[in-house]
């Protein structure tokens, strides 16, 4: 067992987790500094979700811990690690569809009620397109725009750090520069940002820092520059059409 | 203005299918509600509707005892009080024990809970019909007098007019509350997505009682209408109400309060027009059948447009 990093935002640590009695995730580390963006790349399967998930204490945690800001949340329930300031975006279904923008904004708010109106104003500004849309159902937007609902949505919350699962999968590369250029806006604002992506050159062009996964451990770690131009990384996943 | 027959079809066929279809509105709204909500279809709810009407009626004859003679819309919000009691303790000990299962136990379990209320309501007051003769209901004099003044006479007796009031009161307070408060906004978003409600961190257990408490509340007007129309209490009304309120939630789209209130409407009256002479002088179908259309409805619905007219969720 390696200790839990010290000073980091968020660390999983050497965890073994998966759902009901199959096992996902073996062996994996990962951590999130302060003002950091972090990607993690891999194949299909790999169990990114699944590590993302396990944060949430959506997933039976075997052996190993998750802990923020020198807290261990292991297996805490999603309201309370969501209470706690953790802001999750999953890969599908991240919307609530039949609500519309401005509700889905208040849902995201439901683990602080306060001062709802004022960062409601702020992630307008955040994300201006959403503002003309907010009367409007989120099933009824563009995916990029839907995106941005799922994102604004999660940070309604006092974020402390931002979980984003694929947040630019099947999006036109248009949305796909607005999304990491928001992203690194975000970031500025103070928030860590860890991101699960298939498009990973781009991701990597980004983050500070990556981590490559494949069958649920951890495969390479490096700078985001680094792996990008690692070989046989590249060979692996950024020889593709991303 | 109005003919003999225009009379008869507005007064005799379309103003009573009116009534009966607010009925099963509000009956469906707590069915789509908790199907929305919960993910499940709930054969307890006609019991629930009538162990209200039961509940109203003990009140008002308590009292009545007592020298206090209540209308029975000012005992029902006080019946409404023990049927969501009822309900949530059926949701502790039921159903909540399910969530987590396949979907197939938790609708056993309330078929369970459908016939232990049904036999709880006959041990306590007899399994009898128990029928209230007060004559025949005099049609609301004002109504009839200004509306035969214009030509166009509308017999209509009290009880009706309070039970399409107390309809249009309830349906309003409930887009109110599914609208522009924050739990009712949160029952549409587990209605949308119960997982995502979940990472969102939204309390579901919270948002599953205030279903309860509106399809509750909902359910003891329904049972309250009925009683009130047929001026007859049985323990059977609410199982003979069960299909015709499925029907309505499913026609209106499952998961919609709106459909629902739209398809008890249209289900109402589809059964009582049914019976109107359309072709020749005998009724089209004999009454007898009234309760086939529903499930014809329901069947046909569910083959050409298992989603209903407002987009709901398919089976
Ligand atoms: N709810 C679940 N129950 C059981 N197994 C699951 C569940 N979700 C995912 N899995 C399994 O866990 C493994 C990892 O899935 P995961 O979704 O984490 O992969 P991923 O790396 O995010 O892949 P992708 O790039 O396709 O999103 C897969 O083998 C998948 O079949
Ligand atoms: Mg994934």
């Amino acid at each position: 067992m390696t200790d839990a990093q010290t000073g980091a935002v968020l660390s999983l640590n050497n965890l073994k987790a998966g759902y009901g009695q199959t096992e996902i995730l073996h062996d994996l580390s990962l951590h999130v500094n302060p003002n950091e963006i972090v990607a993690v790349i891999g194949p299909n399967g790999a169990g990114k979700s699944t590590a993302m998930k396990s944060v949430l204490g959506l997933l039976n945690i075997r052996e190993g811990s998750v802990v923020l800001n020198g807290e261990e949340i292991t297996d805490t329930p999603a309201q309370k690690v969501i209470e706690k300031g953790i802001s999750y975006v999953p890969q599908t279904n991240n919307v609530f569809v039949n609500l519309s923008v401005q509700e889905n904004l208040e849902m995201g708010a439901w683990t602080r009620p306060r001062g709802v109106e004022a960062r409601i104003a702020e992630m307008y500004d955040l994300f201006p397109d959403l503002a003309e849309k907010r009367h409007q159902a989120a099933g009824s937007l563009s995916g990029g725009q839907r995106q941005m609902v799922a994102m604004a949505k999660a940070l309604m919350v006092d974020a402390k750090i931002l979980l984003l699962d694929e947040p630019t999968a099947g999006l036109s590369p248009k949305y796909r520069g607005e999304i990491f250029s928001t992203i690194q806006k975000i970031k500025h604002t103070g928030v860590p940002i860890l991101i699960v992506e298939q498009n990973a050159k781009q991701a990597l062009g980004v983050s500070d820092r990556g981590y490559v996964l494949v069958d649920g451990a951890n495969r390479h770690t490096g700078t985001g520059e680094g792996l990008a131009n690692d070989p046989e990384i590249a060979r692996m996943f950024l020889g593709g059409g991303h | 203005m109005w003919d003999a027959y225009l009379f008869e079809f507005v007064n005799f066929y379309l103003i009573p299918g009116l009534v009966l279809g607010c009925i099963y509105a509000l009956g469906a709204i707590g069915i789509t509600l908790t199907f929305g909500i919960l993910r499940f279809a709930n054969f307890a709810h006609g019991e629930i509707m009538m162990s209200g009407a039961y509940i109203t009626w003990t009140i008002m004859t308590l009292l009545g005892a007592a020298g206090i003679v209540l209308h029975p819309l000012v005992a029902l919000p006080f019946a409404c009080i023990f049927v969501v009691g009822l309900f949530l303790l059926c949701d502790r000990w039921f159903y909540k024990p399910f969530r987590k299962a396949e979907t197939i136990k938790i609708v056993i379990a309330s078929f369970g809970v459908m016939l232990i209320i049904r036999s709880a309501v006959q041990v306590i007051w007899g399994p009898n019909q128990i029928a209230f003769v007060r004559g025949i209901s005099q049609p609301n004099a004002w109504l009839r007098d200004v509306t035969g003044d214009m030509g166009a006479m509308i017999i209509m007796p009290n009880k009706h007019l309070w039970i399409f009031a107390g309809t249009i009161v309830i349906v309003i307070a409930l887009s109110y509350l599914l609208n522009k408060t924050r739990t009712g906004k949160a029952m549409r978003a587990v209605s949308d997505s119960p997982d995502l409600a979940h990472v969102t961190g939204i309390n579901v257990e919270t948002v599953i009682k205030a279903t309860w408490i509106v399809g509750g509340i909902c359910a003891t007007a329904a049972g309250v209408f009925l009683v009130m129309d047929t001026q007859t209490l049985e323990t059977t009304m609410g199982f003979r109400m069960l299909l015709p309120m499925f029907a309505a939630a499913i026609l209106g789209g499952i998961g919609k309060p709106y459909g629902a209130v739209f398809g008890g409407l249209v289900i109402g009256l589809a059964e009582e027009l049914s019976a109107y002479p359309w072709i020749g002088t005998a009724p089209l179908l004999s009454p007898g059948y009234k309760t086939g259309v529903a499930f014809a409805i329901m069947v046909v619905m569910l083959i050409v447009r298992p989603q209903g007219l407002f987009k709901g969720r398919a089976f």
